[in-house]
């Protein structure tokens, strides 16, 4: 099966127009970039409609659109519980009940606002954890770029430089990277959430026609039916038994793991998204763009997840071959979207598809620079090494933190490349280490007496436990290593998607018993006055100043909440 | 922030769709090229379609509503 395509010079024209666009807008963003407010925060200025899109664009990285189509041919219907139970009552709870205390504590990012609450060191750890954690997010897109340019457009570039060899993964590393790095140094946060609005809308109108004709090829939803064992047309149905499902997990795991304790932990307590909401021009609009978000994201699983399930059942008509992963003989799911842009787009309208997924790689890096400038700046350079200093200081700060951000994601991006189980590794202690942390939250803002020591050490133990119940489960037909079993194996999971679900239950319980226990036996250091607009019983009832009912995040959420529900019971 | 995104959005879908859109008027009727998307001449629909979009965006960016104020 061919797996490379031939470009036509039309197809080059649509992804160089889009270049040229990409680093326009942080050009024409350059003279507003007066301070560090302006470079790292966007000025607190932006409406909710383009905060909004690039709350779930910032998500919408390489590893999501690659990986949720991969998903969708491996799991079939059941992966959209990433969105309708993973994501959208996450944004909910976040709109309503979270930004309030984000938005109106005036915290510069999620660190920050911990400090406030908590106290120095759930600051530093929390910090810490997360700037470590962006980077390799970014260097694992740019490795995943670069991966898929490097045979999806094959350019035989071999060059020698100064000795050194540059191949094609190189080259195609590279030049992402310098994009990146010059629109963000130019134009800071608001180049990012720009450029994210800018793939929102590429990813809609490349992918559409895509989907449209793959669908009419197969004969539509019933001919998907047709083609598909049954249990892969149904979210709900056959989550009773985790044997029973090709998820492997069951109802419990999904609705408390994914959907309460992995969900929560990320839409509402990480940066990366969170900052799309801070930087909007009001309370009203920071309320709403979680809100926003949330429309498109409950319709996205028609982009990405949609081409995965007809992929597999054109495989099943025998109409398409999936590639194997190289030197196996797996399928190589995640190669499913690149087959389907060559099997059915003639030439200009691929272009189009292959600048969409070339977008999204890009955005997922960008936007992970982004909150790590932000956090870096704030809390770990203007916090432990050079405080009080003037604000174009931390201007220039802000952007030299976007070089050196790019430059380790580089790095990382060979460290994936050299060492696949390295990364495997890291980013299990980063799910070890925020699993716990909507624990912290939840205590911290909904009860006043939740002290800084019990926050702290509620982090900490969670974390710890996350990591035993990884290291004494294995999921079935694993081998000890990586996938867990480190400290001998008590229990085995049906799948691997069940043990994560069950790690982070774990995680999250431990941290929430511990801070509580700890709060308990410590004294409150903080008065009420000092917590004030952090916590919900200290905060005066904020009042919406929208004008139409329809434009109160109140409102808004319902009607969210309702076409959620509405489309889990339609595919249950 | 200073530029309004309706503005880049709305020209450069507007300048794709345009591309688009006359590749697709010049191949249409080109069974062979269109084989693959089952006979359907994509880069007209969607060339049309960004038009469209682009046109919005930049119709109700703040270039046409400051002429409007003056």
């Amino acid at each position: 099966m061919q797996t490379s395509f031939s470009l036509a010079t039309l197809d080059w024209i649509v992804i160089l127009i889009y270049f040229i666009f990409v680093l326009g807008i942080g050009w024409a963003l350059k003279k507003h970039m007066k301070d560090a407010t302006a470079f790292l925060e966007a000025g607190r200025s932006l409406p909710a409609w383009v905060t909004g899109l690039a709350f779930i664009s910032a998500n919408l990285g390489a590893l999501e659109v690659i990986g949720m189509a991969a998903s969708g041919a491996k799991y079939g219907m059941m992966t959209v519980h990433f969105y309708w139970i993973g994501a959208i009552p996450a944004m909910i709870f976040l709109a309503i009940f979270m930004m309030p205390f984000y938005y109106g504590s005036k915290a510069r990012s999620v660190p920050e606002y911990l400090k406030l609450r908590f106290d120095e060191k759930t600051r530093g750890f929390n910090a810490f954890a997360f700037a470590i954690m962006t980077v390799f997010a970014s260097g694992i897109s740019m490795y995943a770029l670069a991966l898929l340019a490097q045979v999806i457009i094959p350019l035989e570039i071999d060059w020698n430089f100064l000795g050194i060899h540059i191949g094609e993964f190189d080259f195609y590393l590279f030049v992402s990277a310098i994009i990146v790095l010059v629109y963000m140094v130019l134009g800071g946060l608001t180049s990012a959430i720009y450029n994210e609005v800018l793939q929102f809308f590429l990813i809609v109108i490349g992918f559409a026609p895509l989907v449209i004709i793959a669908l009419t090829d197969i004969g539509g939803w019933e001919g998907i039916k047709a083609n598909l064992p049954e249990n892969m047309m149904h979210s709900w149905k056959f989550a009773g038994n985790a044997d029973a499902n090709p998820m492997g997990v069951e109802w419990f795991g999904i609705l408390v793991g994914l959907g309460f304790v992995l969900s929560f932990g990320y839409w509402c307590t990480n940066f990366l998204v969170v900052q799309r909401a801070m930087a909007a021009g009001s309370m009203s609009a920071a309320r709403k763009t979680p809100l926003i978000g949330a429309i498109p994201k409950m319709f996205l699983p028609i982009l990405v997840i949609v081409p995965g399930i007809i992929a597999l059942a054109l495989t099943n008509t025998g109409a398409l071959e999936l590639p194997l992963k190289e030197g196996t003989m797996t399928t190589d799911f995640d190669k499913v979207i690149p087959v389907l842009l060559m099997k059915y787009m003639p030439v200009g309208v691929l272009g189009l598809g292959l600048t969409a997924l070339m977008a999204s790689f890009m955005s997922g890096m960008a936007g992970n620079v982004s909150a790590f400038n932000t956090v870096f700046t704030y809390d770990i350079y203007q916090s432990y090494i050079n405080p009080k200093k003037t604000d174009k200081h931390y201007l220039k700060v802000g952007q030299w933190t976007t070089v050196v951000g790019v430059l380790v994601s580089i790095l990382t991006a060979y460290v994936a490349r050299s060492f696949n189980n390295v990364m495997d590794f890291l980013q299990l202690i980063f799910a070890f280490v925020n699993a716990p942390l909507f624990a912290a939250f939840l205590l911290g803002m909904f009860w006043k007496r939740t002290t800084g020591h019990a926050a702290f050490w509620g982090l900490i133990s969670g974390t710890i436990s996350a990591a035993f119940h990884h290291g004494l489960t294995l999921p079935y037909g694993g081998i000890a290593g990586v996938k867990g079993g480190y400290f001998g194996v008590i229990h085995t999971y049906p799948s691997e998607m069940a043990q994560n679900f069950w790690t982070a239950i774990y995680a999250f319980t431990a941290a929430l018993v511990i801070t509580l226990v700890i709060t308990l036996l410590t004294k409150k250091l903080k008065t009420d006055e000092e917590l004030k607009g952090l916590v919900y019983s200290l905060t005066p009832k904020i009042q919406d100043d929208s004008k139409y009912l329809y434009q109160k995040p109140g409102f808004l959420a319902i009607i969210v909440g309702a076409v959620a529900l509405a489309l889990s019971i339609i595919f249950w | 922030m200073g530029l309004d995104i309706k503005i880049p959005i709305g020209l450069m879908f507007c300048i794709l769709g345009a591309i688009l859109t006359i590749h697709g008027i010049i191949t249409n009727g080109n069974v062979e090229m269109y084989e693959q998307s089952l006979g359907h001449n994509l880069n007209l629909w969607s060339g049309l379609a960004m038009l469209v979009f682009g046109g919005f965006m930049l119709l109700t960016s703040s270039l046409v509503k400051k002429k409007k104020k003056e």
